[in-house]
């Protein structure tokens, strides 16, 4: 144990009133920033992986074509106009199964399906709603979504794989129209009706989908819609979803299709997330700044009281990078201490608050908070606790230091 | 390093371990500035002891700090064992108060929080000369030389006046210094308690041939010293 910081753990247990105040509020400034990012990042999280299990990590739209101009200039080297080249988005898949092959030959692909979209009214015996049918062949379509999982009733998937004549229908919409398994409903599109057995309800926890998204079998939508090839979108998950963007790069120019990773379908909600997160953080570290002026108003206090101790030790042969030194210890001591218990205090706190009921069924669907405790709310909580600690705390510190030992003992002496 | 609280002379008595020249200090601003040093000069030699006496306010103190350099003159040099120190850097200074100095305050200038034994240990610690059973070895036996041997582990606070002074005594001799400077150091004592730790102060520092300056007001202590300075006005008289 080196001398000053047995010297500055003495001082410190000296004042263990100011102290305690000290620790207590880095424990608060810690604990509750670590809970605060955990409850944000948990319920992003939850939404991430709810919108990865209901429409993938990635789309292939639109197909994109060079400009005619462009295509001149590529194609005649001899003319070196140098002008923007421009693109065109012709809208879906021309040849979904060709692309759908080359992109299961990207190694992060975990799965694709092919999708065919259209505007629908649906009919029950009670009422008629605008909703949008996909079209899907179910065994693709279990590798790019969750959707077997979110079937709510007990018949799950086995009457929709079996009958081309049944439907998917989403929860929200199902009690609005009033329906049950086996009941059937009316899709009618530009004037043809078409009768289905609704096979299970599905419930996403997300209301925009639940309330409109009918899925039936894609050889049927490519009847009921009249489109009787292509895809309006390709649906792909990915073994490491993080990368959309980059794997979305990648295709778009080898396929020379518009691909839209998750990140950029939904970036407005994780904007959101990520103001949500920040702005709780900056509300937090409140604490963390009241745990500063604690720590400055301590060490201020230690400094008065201390001036003797400060003249003994400089006339020992103590330096004043050694007072500065002894000062910094106890801020670091109360540091140690409060990241410590803070930590634990957090992870306690957090696991408590996932305990909370919370029922939210609308941007996604849960009973409780939602909680994602990672080893970087730590990280973040206690590099903030020690700048604005260690700030604040070099003020008194070099203070300590400036301090002449001649004119602290003659001030006593005489 | 010895151990040992005689084997410390490093050089033989009568050698000068301090000499000041022609010192000066002001001290306050303004109207309020006083020309407390006017020009002082003083030598000590190792293994005597010597008193600076005068009236309250004639500058004994203020020297005792440049001499020991706690405090920079305005003016002048001072020399510790032949080196010249006036006009050097605060960590220079502060090395040499380290290595060559030993303070004794009027008002004991214990560390409260910590013990007898810890408090001796602590310009030890810094030097860092020495082990850390080195170290305990020579507090303890430090602390037996000035009779608080059963007490090593009381805290300053639970320590009387007589006894405190006694364990500062202890601390300033902790790194063997050439100097020991010794600011009324009975001034707070009872006549017993000063006689006791006077004898002490004298006796260790003669046995190991350092320096001692103190400064009194004590007629009697002054008269057991081997030379007396008397000062008044900011000049020895």
């Amino acid at each position: 144990m080196s001398p000053n910081f047995r010297i500055a753990f003495r001082f410190l247990t000296a004042k263990k009133r100011a102290m305690l105040m000290s620790l207590s509020c880095t424990v608060l400034g810690v604990g509750l920033f670590i809970v605060t990012q955990a409850t944000t990042s948990g319920f992003e999280e939850f939404f991430v992986k709810t919108l990865l299990g209901t429409d993938g990590a990635m789309r292939i739209e639109d197909r994109i074509q060079d400009t005619l101009r462009s295509m001149e200039v590529a194609g005649s080297p001899d003319f070196q106009i140098r002008q923007r080249e421009g693109v065109k988005y012709i809208e879906g898949v021309e040849e979904p199964q060709v692309i759908m092959d080359t992109v299961r030959s990207f190694a992060n692909v975990r799965g694709v399906s092919a999708v065919l979209r259209g505007n629908v009214q649906v009919s029950s015996s009670f009422k008629t709603e605008d909703a949008q049918v996909f079209g899907i062949k179910l065994e693709d379509h279990r590798f790019v979504s969750e959707l077997e999982r979110k079937i709510t009733t007990p018949e799950g998937l086995g009457k929709f794989q079996e009958s081309a004549g049944s439907a998917l229908v989403g929860r929200v919409l199902a009690d609005r129209l009033q329906l049950t398994v086996n009941e059937s409903i009316v899709i009618n599109v530009r004037g043809e009706s078409r009768r289905y057995v609704v096979a299970a309800i599905y419930e996403t926890g997300v209301r925009d989908i639940d309330k409109t998204r009918i899925y039936i079998d894609l050889a049927e939508a490519r009847s009921l819609l009249r489109k009787p090839t292509g895809a309006t979108f390709l649906q792909i998950s990915l073994h490491d979803p993080k990368r959309a963007r980059q794997e979305a790069a990648h295709m778009e120019e080898v396929l020379r299709h518009s691909v839209r990773p998750w990140q950029e379908r939904e970036k407005e909600w994780l904007s959101v997330f990520r103001a949500l997160s920040v702005s709780s953080a900056i509300t937090v570290t409140v604490f963390t700044l009241i745990a500063s002026l604690a720590m400055f108003n301590t060490l201020a206090m230690i400094v008065l009281e201390k001036t003797k101790d400060i003249a003994i030790l400089r006339s020992m042969g103590y330096e004043r990078r050694d007072i500065t030194r002894i000062f910094l210890w106890q801020a670091a001591i109360v540091l140690a201490i409060g990241a410590i218990v803070g930590g634990i205090f957090g992870a306690a706190v957090s696991w408590g608050v996932s305990l909370v009921p919370l029922p939210i069924n609308t941007l996604f669907k849960t009973e409780h908070f939602i909680v994602a405790l990672s080893p970087w709310h730590f990280v973040q909580a206690i590099t903030t606790a020690v700048v604005m600690v260690m700030i604040a705390s070099l003020v008194p510190a070099r203070r300590a230091a400036r301090l002449e030992p001649g004119d602290i003992v003659r001030g006593t002496a005489q | 390093m010895s151990t040992s609280l005689h084997a410390v002379s490093a050089a033989p008595v009568g050698d000068f371990a301090l000499r000041c020249s022609g010192l000066q200090r002001y001290l306050g601003q303004g109207d309020g500035r006083v020309h407390v040093l006017k020009g002082v000069s003083f030598e000590a030699r190792r293994g005597q002891v010597y008193a600076i006496v005068g009236p309250s306010g004639c500058g004994k103190s203020t020297l005792l700090y440049l001499l020991g350099l706690l405090d920079q003159p305005d003016g002048g040099d001072i020399e510790i064992n032949g080196q010249r120190m006036s006009n050097r850097d605060d960590f220079a200074r502060t090395a040499a108060r380290g290595a060559h100095i030993g303070f004794v305050f009027q008002f004991h200038f214990l560390m409260l929080e910590f013990t007898a034994l810890e408090n001796v240990m602590m310009p030890m610690r810094k030097l860092g000369r020495l082990t850390a059973p080195e170290m305990e070895a020579r507090a303890r036996m430090l602390l037996d030389a000035v009779g608080l041997g059963a007490k090593t582990h009381r805290l300053g606070t639970q320590l009387s006046g007589g006894e405190q002074q006694r364990v500062a005594v202890a601390r300033a001799l902790a790194n063997q210094p050439s100097i020991i400077l010794a600011d009324e150091p009975t001034g707070n004592l009872d006549v017993k308690n000063s006689t006791l730790v006077f004898d002490l102060l004298t006796r260790l520092a003669k046995d190991n041939g350092q320096a001692v300056i103190l400064v009194t007001h004590n007629p009697e202590i002054a008269q057991r010293c081997d030379v007396t300075r008397p000062m008044r006005d900011g000049l020895f008289v």
